[in-house]
C-alpha cells in the first residue's frame, strides 16, 4: 500500500502528539502519526506516578493522565493515527516504510517528517558487568512496563543498580506490590535522582541507598541468585577487600537513557556524538531539510513539560516548511 | 520530646529541616522547626511529622482493554501509614472496559475517605 501525506510523525508519545497538534493548529491537514505500540502516549503510559504537567497544565498529573489529555485533544481533530505500526526505514526523500499486521508493508510519502521516537535504556552489555548471564536482569524501564502495563512482577527480592529516577520509582513500586527491595547501589558519590524521589521512594520504605558502590560480579546459572558489590575509589575502580555478597532474584539496572536514532542514521541524518540526537541547526530541523526532531529522540529530557514545549515549536517549524514549499 | 530530620522536597534546595515534636494524647504536636530556609519548608516539615500523606498510584486488573492493567491513583493524598492497606484493596479489584479517566474505581479506600480513580481510559 502507498500513501501520500503532508506530515508524517514517527512516534506517538508526548513529543509526537504535541508536534502533530501544533502542525494542525497552523493550518496543515493530512497529518499522520505512526506508533508501534497498541496505544498512543509513549513512555508516559507506564509512568503511573505523579510528577507531570505542573508547567503545561498547572496541576500535578500522572503520566497516563498527561498522555490521555493529549490523546483526547488529538481525537478532536482530523489527524490520523496508525497504532501497532512499526516504522522500518526512512529515506532522505522522506519515504517511510512501515509495517502492521492488517495492512502489511505501507509506503508513506511525506512532505515533512517529524521524528519523535523517544529514547531507550542503556543495556547491561554496555555496562560490562562480569559474571554469568542468568535470567532476572532487567532495565528499570522494562520492569516498569512489565509491572504497570502487563501486570507481571519480575521477581520477589530485588536489587537496583544505579539511582536514576526510574530506578527509585521502581523501588517504591515493587515494594508496594509486595516485593522486597534490599537496596539501591550507586557508583557515584551522589544520587542522580531527584531528592523528592529519594525521600518518597526510598526513605518512606526504609530502602537503603549505598553510594560509591557498584556490582562487580553477577551470580546464578539459570536465574540470578545474587551479586557481589564493592566500594569504588575516586576513579570509580572497585576497591579490593570491600566485596560483599547480596542475595537477589532480580536485578534492575537504572543506568541512563539514549535517544533512539537508528531510523535517523539510516536516513543519513547527522547525529551529534555527544547528545546522540540529530544535529539541529535551528528550529529543530535536522541536517535533512524537512525532517524535524523533537522529544527524547532529539535529546534526553527530564521533564515532559519541556518535551511538550519544544515539540510545539518543532510542529510549528514543520508547518512553516510545508507552507514555504507550496508557495 | 523527639527530634526528626525531614528533607524538604518542595524546592530543589532540599533543606535538611529539624523538627522537635512530642506525642500528646496520641497526636504529634510540633514544638520547634529549625534549618528551614523559608516558610514553605516549615509547613511541609510540620505536616511530615504530624500526618505525612502521599498520593498513591497503582494499577488494577482490566478485562477487555488493550492491556491487562488500568492505571489508578488516590484522588487526594492518603496517610502514609495506610499505603499498604490501600494496596491490599487495590489488588483485589478488577474492572471491565470501557473505563474513562476520572471514573471512581474504589470508593473510600481502606476507610481513608478517599477514592481511587482511573488515570487513563481503558
Ligand atoms: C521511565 C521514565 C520516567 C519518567 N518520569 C518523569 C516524571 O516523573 N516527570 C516528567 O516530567 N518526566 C518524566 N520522564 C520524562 C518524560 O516522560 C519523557 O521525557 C517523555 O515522555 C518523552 O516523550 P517522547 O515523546 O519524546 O518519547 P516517548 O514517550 O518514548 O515516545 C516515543 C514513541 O515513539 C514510538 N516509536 C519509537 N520508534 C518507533 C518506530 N520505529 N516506529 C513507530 N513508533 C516508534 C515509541 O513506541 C513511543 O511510543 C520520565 C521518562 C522515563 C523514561
Ligand atoms: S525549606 Fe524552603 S528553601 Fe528549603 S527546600 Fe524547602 S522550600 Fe526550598
Amino acid at each position: 500500500m502507498k500513501m501520500n501525506v503532508n506530515v508524517a510523525v514517527i512516534g506517538g508519545g508526548p513529543a509526537g502528539l504535541a508536534a502533530a497538534l501544533e502542525c494542525r493548529k497552523n493550518g496543515i491537514d493530512n497529518i499522520l502519526v505512526i506508533e508501534r505500540d497498541k496505544q498512543l502516549g509513549g513512555i508516559l503510559n507506564q509512568c503511573i506516578h505523579p510528577g507531570f504537567g505542573l508547567h503545561v497544565f498547572g496541576e500535578e498529573l500522572t503520566g497516563p493522565e498527561y498522555a490521555q489529555r493529549y490523546i483526547d485533544m488529538l481525537s478532536d481533530t482530523d489527524i490520523r493515527t496508525m497504532t501497532d505500526t512499526m516504522v522500518l526505514s526512512l529515506t532522505l526523500q522522506k519515504v517511510i516504510r512501515a509495517v502492521n499486521t492488517t495492512l502489511g508493508v505501507v509506503e508513506i510519502h511525506a512532505k515533512a517528517v517529524i521524528l519523535a521516537m523517544g529514547c531507550r535504556e542503556r543495556t547491561r552489555g554496555m555496562l560490562r558487568i562480569p559474571g554469568t548471564r542468568p535470567a532476572g536482569i532487567y532495565t528499570a524501564g522494562t520492569a516498569q512496563r512489565l509491572v504497570n502495563i502487563e501486570g507481571l512482577m519480575p521477581g520477589k527480592n530485588t536489587v537496583i543498580l544505579g539511582s536514576g529516577d526510574i530506578g527509585l520509582i521502581m523501588a517504591r513500586r515493587m515494594t508496594l506490590e509486595g516485593a522486597k527491595v534490599s537496596g539501591v547501589y550507586e557508583i557515584m558519590p551522589k544520587s542522580g535522582g531527584l531528592k523528592r524521589n529519594i525521600v518518597q521512594c526510598l526513605n518512606d520504605f526504609g530502602i537503603p541507598l549505598h553510594l560509591s558502590k557498584t556490582a562487580v560480579e553477577i551470580h546464578g546459572r539459570e536465574r540470578i541468585e545474587g551479586i557481589t558489590v564493592a566500594a569504588v575509589d575516586e576513579n570509580l575502580s572497585p576497591i579490593k577487600g570491600t566485596e560483599e555478597y547480596v542475595e537477589c532474584d532480580t536485578l534492575l539496572l537504572s543506568v541512563g537513557l539514549i535517544p533512539e536514532n537508528e531510523l535517523s542514521r539510516g536516513a543519513g541524518i547527522l547525529i551529534d556524538p555527544k547528545t546522540k540526537g540529530p544535529v539541529c541547526e535551528s528550529g529543530f530541523e535536522t541536517s535533512v531539510p524537512g525532517i524535524f526532531a523533537c522529544g527524547n529522540v532529539y535529546k534526553v529530557y527530564d521533564l515532559v513539560d519541556n518535551v511538550t514545549k519544544d515539540s510545539v515549536l518543532a510542529g510549528r517549524y514543520a508547518a512553516e516548511y510545508i507552507r514555504s514549499k507550496s508557495e | 520530646m523527639q527530634t526528626t530530620n525531614v528533607t524538604c522536597v518542595i524546592c530543589p534546595k532540599g533543606c535538611n529541616i529539624e523538627v522537635d515534636h512530642e506525642n500528646r494524647d496520641g497526636k504529634e504536636v510540633v514544638l520547634a522547626v529549625r534549618n528551614n530556609k523559608c516558610p514553605r519548608g516549615y509547613k511541609y516539615a510540620s505536616a511530615e511529622v504530624v500526618n505525612p500523606e502521599r498520593v498513591l498510584t497503582s494499577t488494577v486488573r482490566l478485562a477487555g482493554g488493550t492491556y491487562p492493567r488500568l492505571s489508578v491513583k488516590s484522588e487526594h493524598p492518603v496517610p502514609k501509614t495506610s499505603l499498604f492497606d490501600c494496596m491490599r484493596e487495590i489488588r483485589k479489584v478488577s474492572v471491565t472496559s470501557p473505563v474513562k479517566m476520572g471514573d471512581i474505581i474504589i470508593e473510600n479506600v481502606a476507610g481513608t475517605g478517599i477514592n481511587i480513580v482511573a488515570t487513563h481510559n481503558g
